[in-house]
């Protein structure tokens, strides 16, 4: 698995504890949300950072009052259909005011990579048919954008106003 | 009208050339079928029974000669000169090719339009009353708040991947020409005590396999509130509609499972806790976008009416479309005229090439350029003056465009049916051309009434809210026709219900002869039939047809 975060693809240096695996005593790693409910508390004194994976059917609000201990969210699109993290991600960055990195896992394609940053997501799980120049055109392909979102690029409306006289 | 400015004009061209990079990967092999798909439904390209169709949105109907006249070209150019209008205001091209579509979509963006989002699980084209602007009866134009609601939901970023289509219809008049009761979400304009503009919204209308009318989910949101407020209820949408099954994805599931005091109370708890003033609508940008639809400059010189009258009365004919194709403007010298694209025996919604050139050189010369295309699959030129309106019934009359039956029984509202669709389970236009055939005569004892015909349960052809609605089902590999009574669109919304076993294609025309003359019989001054039939109920009608069968 690659990994593009701001236009550069890496491999992913994140382990991804599967539920019913031990949990290593160092390094970074994720672990679901059910696993985090059963263990949270017994994960904060080991070494590594610690991030979570969210299924798109569990609501941010659920998860607001543990956010200060992850460095990284993984939401997933188990299919690019299904549109549901998008809204995860929006909620995580404003009402719940997350700030570390956001991360889009599972069906993850080229031409949903626009939307997704506009949502909030800065790492994505690309697949190996990734090519580092197409990805990275993916971001490019729209200046103009007509919805306020995410990602703080000037949208439309806003535009408009500030250039009326 | 409204025009593009620098950042419309980027947007499209940004959009032409995405798009034609995704066909040079597609046609490469860099993208699956599977994964093209949903980027060329986004562009409104369906693979059909015979080639590729494309669908090219007419946003909230309103567009002008010069676009008209586009079209023209890219039918003959791409096509077979011909296309169809749709039930949704938008035009559809049935014979196209793949590798000419960035070209055509290119065409389009030169003269301000696209076909983005005419499909695919987002928002679909915002549609409104064809006579926006210039009707007797409205409040406030609708139109800016469409064009508004059409930049808003045009690749929205979180809103782009939905468990279904989402439609939003916008109505500002007393009586609603915009079938607003069966949009997803329909939004009525209002004023409240303080003279302040804003809108009732409706939520969970759709037709499909399960038809319901929307619920007013909030009387009032200001219209600063309005995109904040939609936003809100996609967002509940998004999150909690069903994805598991297609036939229970739209929002009409979600609001009718919740039940819609719940659905509003999610929404507002959803809204309440959003930011509204990052996607607040401020009244100078209102005022600015609807600057771009200023009523133009009219001549005020008074119709010599003696003259209009000797028209009229020397030419029944004229007098009939009068009476049929004309409704009242806002200024008195004014009319709406509607041009009905229903010629008995004919496709409902088809248009030549040539008939949309002349239809584009009769804006020019009388509407100030501008046609409007309406849900009935008919077009609209708004602004007409009366004295001259016999030249142009006469020059419609010429080219087959005169018909005068403006919701009568011929004027059928018909999907496409078997012909071109995939989907269709039956077909639908030859039912339709059979009908208004054997009908034409009757018209005019018939008065108004309307006929809606789908060719399978996705109800394009709006079925359900026909007076008597038509659906064509496959039975055994037999194509066979479900009839349903006492729809109804507009103020007084009605599904329609079926009256029982389904009817041969041979037997469709004569039973619904039989359906008319118990009508005939039946009603009251004044009744419309959806009237009647709530009056009187089902019985009369089924042992009439059925005993016939
Ligand atoms: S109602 Fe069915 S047959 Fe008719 S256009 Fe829609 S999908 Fe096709």
């Amino acid at each position: 698995m690659l990994l593009l975060e701001d236009g550069t693809l890496r491999e992913d240096g994140w382990h991804h504890v599967a539920d019913d695996e031990a949990i290593p005593a160092s390094g970074d790693i994720t672990v679901s949300f059910t696993r985090w409910k059963e263990v949270g508390a017994t994960l904060n004194g080991r070494s590594g950072k610690l991030g979570l994976r969210l299924d798109n059917t569990t609501a941010p609000a659920d998860v607001a009052p543990d956010l200060s201990h992850f460095q990284l969210i993984v939401l997933n699109f188990p299919k690019f259909t299904d549109g549901r993290a998008y809204s995860q991600a929006r909620l995580l960055r404003t009402r719940h005011g997350y700030k570390g990195e956001l991360r889009a896992g599972g069906n993850v394609l080229r031409d949903q990579l626009l939307f997704m940053r506009r949502c909030g997501f800065n790492s994505f799980i690309v697949g190996e048919r990734a090519v580092k120049e197409d990805w990275a055109k993916a971001f490019g392909e729209f200046d103009v954008f007509y919805q306020t979102a995410q990602d703080g690029r000037p949208w439309v409306m806003r535009q408009r106003l500030n250039a009326a006289p | 009208m409204y025009r593009y400015d620098d950042f419309d004009h980027r947007f499209v061209d940004e959009r032409v050339a995405q798009y034609r990079d995704q066909v040079r990967r597609r046609l490469a092999g860099q993208l699956t079928e599977d994964e093209f798909k949903p980027l060329r439904l986004m562009n409104g390209l369906y693979l059909q029974m015979h080639a590729y169709m494309l669908r090219i949105a007419i946003p909230y109907g309103a567009f002008d000669s010069a676009k008209m006249r586009k079209l023209a070209h890219i039918t003959r150019k791409y096509d077979r000169g011909y296309g169809h209008f749709t039930t949704r205001q938008n035009l559809q091209l049935n014979w196209i090719k793949l590798e000419d579509t960035p070209d055509i979509l290119a065409e389009l963006a030169s003269v301000e339009m696209h076909a983005i989002q005419t499909s695919g699980n987002s928002f679909r084209n915002t549609t409104t009353d064809p006579f926006a602007g210039v009707a007797h009866d409205e409040i406030e134009d609708p139109r800016p708040y469409a064009e508004i609601l059409r930049q808003w939901s045009t690749l929205h970023p979180e809103f782009s991947f939905l468990p279904r289509k989402f439609k939003i219809a916008v109505s500002a008049s007393t009586e609603d020409r915009a079938a607003v009761k069966m949009h997803d979400v329909g939004l009525y304009l209002r004023r409240n005590d303080k003279g302040e503009v804003g809108f009732e919204v409706m939520a969970g209308g759709g037709l499909g396999r399960t038809p319901l009318l929307s619920h007013t989910i909030k009387p009032f949101v200001a219209r600063r509130d309005l995109l904040s407020y939609l936003e809100a209820v996609l967002r509940v949408y998004n999150q909690y509609g069903r994805r598991d099954n297609i036939y229970k994805a739209r929002i009409k599931i979600l609001v009718q499972s919740l039940g819609a005091k719940k659905f509003a109370e999610e929404v507002e708890a959803e809204w309440l806790a959003s930011d509204r003033e990052a996607a607040a609508l401020p009244d100078n940008y209102v005022r600015e976008i609807a600057s771009a639809f200023a009523l133009p400059a009219y001549d005020n010189t008074p119709v010599d009416e003696a003259a209009f009258k000797r028209d009229a009365a020397a030419n029944p004919a004229f007098a009939r479309w009068l009476r049929r194709n004309t409704f009242g403007h806002k200024s008195s010298n004014h009319a709406v005229v509607t041009i009905s694209l229903k010629p008995v025996g004919e496709t409902p919604g088809d248009c030549s090439a040539d008939q949309m050139d002349l239809v584009a050189d009769l804006a020019d010369e009388l509407s100030f350029g501008e046609i409007r295309a309406a849900y009935e699959q008919n077009l609209v030129l708004p602004h007409v003056r009366r004295d001259a309106l016999f030249g142009l019934w006469k020059r419609l009359e010429a080219a087959g465009l005169g018909t005068a039956n403006i919701g009568q029984i011929t004027d059928i509202i018909c999907c496409p049916g078997m012909d071109y669709c995939s989907l269709a389970t039956a077909r639908s236009i030859p039912i339709a051309q059979d009908l208004a055939r054997h009908m034409a005569a009757k018209e005019e004892a018939i008065g108004t009434f309307n006929i809606k015909i789908s060719g399978c349960i996705n109800a394009c052809g709006h079925h359900h809210l026909g007076h008597i609605g038509i659906l064509g089902v496959d039975k055994n590999g037999e194509e066979v026709y479900q009839i349903t009574l006492g729809g109804d669109a507009g103020n007084n919304a009605a599904v329609g219900t079926i009256i029982g076993p389904a009817l041969k294609s041979d037997a469709v025309t004569g039973g619904i002869d039989t359906l008319i003359d118990v009508y005939l019989k039946l009603r009251q001054d004044g009744e419309r039939f959806p009237d009647t039939y709530r009056r009187i109920g089902a019985k009369p009608f089924k042992e009439a047809l059925y005993a016939v069968a």
